[in-house]
């Protein structure tokens, strides 16, 4: 599904990554883990196209074909989310126009009708069930006013009402008590389907005993260093990221 | 001819450095002070005393002040000589039209039930047909009609705030003023419909209007007033339009003003709002199009616990140039003034806003807020802003904010992740940025025609109502 190729990453003549190889197949759920610094979130923003990132040499294939060729909608059109660290507030611009956009451009992409007011909002409310969304909020501007908790169930939301096939899910237990933690990992592993993929960015053990990976990676200073089942979390959980650094730094 | 030592008294004090300058200065208010010795005569003919007996004086006082240009400091940042310069044909007579403007423009904004009153080139148009919805008391008419038939209202009201010695196009409009609008709503009278009055600006030839208008508003009562400025041909236009506005104790007045001109119009607006007691007074100045607007607006809270609400937008794009300049004088005490202008500016447009707040020594507990948000969409597009403040009391509370900035690239990268297009995710972004003072309209239909003229404005296609079959835009 996703394949990736000795990717070199720069941000402002600044090398950050320094030949990431990954590969992802459907179904499997991946954790990228990693001290701070160490590249995590520019991975999950290269993969979903933000500009500011320059990808010096490398290849990313989506779905077969070249994903750095393609504008951040079409990549989101054809199935690639991003939940964002940091969901931006967008004051003025209302949650239900936002989230019908969305779905809509995403239909007409892919040939379908596009959805009626009243269909959209019977969607809207039955996907909203599932990450135990508070109605009101989708009568606000786009996350306004959002607590850090409400801003992550936001994402499952849109997760929800997407459904993407890679799902790249970049610190989103930063800032969660305990119960929004397990309510967002549900809504992640109820969406879950032998044909999706997700990545889960995450710089705790924690997130993953709520979602399950097939494989943990480490990356520090730009490279994945390390690459194992499950269990290397435990380890890093047990051990934090010291013994790694060493490890590379000798 | 006097005239000559007026323009002697200009150029005496110039170093010859500007004297070249001054010269060209000089020759273009030379031109309207020719001008308006020709007319003279055909200005004071069927006008009333009331507005003949300013004329003279008022003409004197353009001449001193001169065309405003860069060196006034209130028009620092839009200098008007260009547009003066062209030879315009002036509109000082109630023009004929073959044509009943009334069958050929339809301005109507839907579920807004009312029958627009129209001016022709500035004058109250002779075929208007009174609205149903207006009620017994209110007038609606013809200044120059008004100042026969009701004389004590107009000589009560008539150039009392728009002051000909500070600013030259007050004075220049009173000089030349015939006709224009008269409102008079009565005491205590609510007036529940709208009521809508369109500026139709349509000519052959480069043509300069003069538009004077009176509002009165008495003691104890509301009103709701539209007011739409239209170019129905791609001639060259210059408008210079005047209005006083008195409101009464305990009234409330909503006055929204819909600019909508082509590229080649000059649009220049002064009103004058005075408040009384308890009265609150909101007004909307939305600028859909136009070559160069220039707004001035300036409001007197001249009673206690007066309110006034002032909101701009503004869209610009190639090379159109919008200025707003307010000027609040809290002059009681327990006045509160909220100021919110949001500009738009695309291409090599250029804009202004300047908000001046004086409190004067005894206006205590003075609430006043102004703030000013510009979005810049290339860089070659300008804003200048300059908030002023001058407080003389002691116990106000007084705020002022202004922003010119781009738009926010992560919260279009944010849109775009979720698979909206860049351009949509632009055109979202610009309406949410217009939204925050749209939603200030009260009246739904304005609001929601408002929201569909900018929504069509800023995705590129022509701004105009949907059946006027003019096309405004150039």
């Amino acid at each position: 599904m996703l394949s990736i190729k000795n990717l070199y990453v720069s941000v402002d003549g600044q090398e950050i990554l320094k030949g990431i190889n990954l590969e992802i197949n459907p179904g499997e759920i991946h954790a990228i883990m990693g001290p701070n610094g160490s590249g995590k979130s520019t991975l999950a923003n290269v993969l979903a196209g933000k500009e500011e990132y320059e990808v010096t040499s490398g290849e990313i294939t989506y779905m077969g074909e070249d994903l750095l060729e393609k504008s951040p909608e079409d990549r989101a059109r054809e199935g690639l989310f991003l939940s964002f660290q940091y969901p931006v507030e967008i004051p003025g611009v209302p949650m239900v126009n936002f989230l019908k956009a969305a779905v809509n451009e995403h239909r007409k992409y892919k040939g379908e009708k596009e959805l009626t007011a009243g269909e959209f909002l019977k969607m809207m409310r039955e996907k909203m069930e599932l990450v135990d969304m508070h109605p009101n909020l989708t009568n606000r501007s786009v996350n306004e006013g959002f607590s850090g908790g409400e801003k992550k169930k936001n994402e499952i939301f849109q997760m929800a009402l997407l459904e993407p096939k890679l799902a790249i899910m970049d610190e989103t237990d930063s800032g969660l008590d305990i119960d929004a933690l397990k309510t967002v990992a549900n809504g992640v592993n109820a969406l879950r389907s032998p044909e999706n993929s997700t990545i889960v960015v995450t710089h705790y053990q924690r997130l993953l005993d709520y979602i399950v990976p097939d494989f943990v990676h480490v990356l520090y200073k730009g490279k994945i260093v390390k690459s194992a089942g499950k269990e290397l979390a435990f380890e890093l959980e047990e051990k934090g990221y010291d013994w790694i650094k060493q490890e590379n730094d000798n | 001819m006097n005239w000559k030592k007026k323009v002697t008294t200009g150029l005496n004090k110039k170093t010859t450095i500007r004297m070249s300058v001054a010269i060209e200065k000089a020759d273009l208010t030379l031109k309207y002070i020719s001008h308006y010795n020709e007319i003279k005569e055909l200005l004071f003919k069927n006008s009333s005393e009331i507005l003949n007996v300013r004329r003279n004086k008022a003409f004197q006082d353009f001449v001193s002040l001169g065309i405003p240009s860069f060196k006034n400091e209130n028009y620092k940042y839009t200098n008007l000589n260009p547009q003066f310069l062209p030879d315009y044909e002036f509109v000082h007579e109630r023009q004929e039209q073959e044509a009943d403007l009334n069958e050929i423009f339809r301005c109507d904004v839907p579920e807004l039930d009312n029958t627009p009153t129209l001016l022709y080139n500035g004058w109250f148009y002779e075929k208007n047909i009174r609205g149903i919805n207006l009620p017994e008391g209110v007038i609606l008419e013809s200044l120059e009609n008004a100042a026969k038939n009701h004389p004590e209202l107009v000589h009560k009201y008539y150039s009392t705030v728009a002051d000909t010695t500070t600013d030259p196009l007050v004075a220049l409009n009173t000089a030349f003023a015939k006709d224009g609008y008269f409102l008079y709503v009565p005491k205590n009278l609510m007036v529940e419909k709208p009521i809508q009055i369109i500026n139709l600006l349509k000519a052959n030839t480069d043509t300069f209007t003069t538009q004077r208008n009176l509002i009165i508003v008495e003691d104890g009562a509301t009103a709701q007033l539209i007011l739409c400025n239209h170019t129905l041909d791609l001639t060259r236009y210059l408008s210079n339009s005047v209005t006083e506005i008195f409101v009464g104790e305990n009234t409330q007045l909503d006055y929204y003003t819909v600019q909508n001109q082509h590229n080649n119009s000059a649009s220049l607006n002064s009103v004058f709002v005075q408040q009384e007691k308890n009265s609150n007074v909101t007004s909307h100045t939305v600028s859909l199009h136009g070559g160069m607007i220039r707004n001035n607006l300036k409001v007197i809270l001249d009673g206690e616990n007066a309110e006034t609400n002032l909101f701009g937008m503004a869209f610009l794009d190639k090379k159109q140039h919008v200025d707003n300049f307010t000027q609040i004088i809290h002059g009681k005490p327990h006045c509160q003034s909220n100021q919110l202008y949001k500009n738009v500016l695309d291409e090599e447009s250029s804009g202004a806003f300047s908000g001046r707040i004086h409190v004067v020594r005894d206006a205590q507990k003075t609430n006043a807020f102004q703030r000013n948000n510009n979005l810049l969409l290339t860089d070659k597009a300008k804003m200048q802003t300059k908030p002023q403040l001058i407080i003389d009391a002691d116990d106000v509370k007084c705020s002022h904010g202004a922003t010119v900035g781009q738009i926010d690239e992560e919260a279009l990268f944010y849109l775009r992740a979720r698979g909206i297009s860049e351009d949509k995710a632009r055109l979202m972004m610009m309406n949410a940025f217009a939204h925050e003072v749209v939603e200030q309209i009260k009246i739904e239909a304005l609001r929601e025609r408002i929201d569909d003229l900018i929504a069509k404005r800023l995705s590129g296609e022509v701004a105009r109502c949907h059946e006027c079959g003019y096309n405004c835009d150039c």
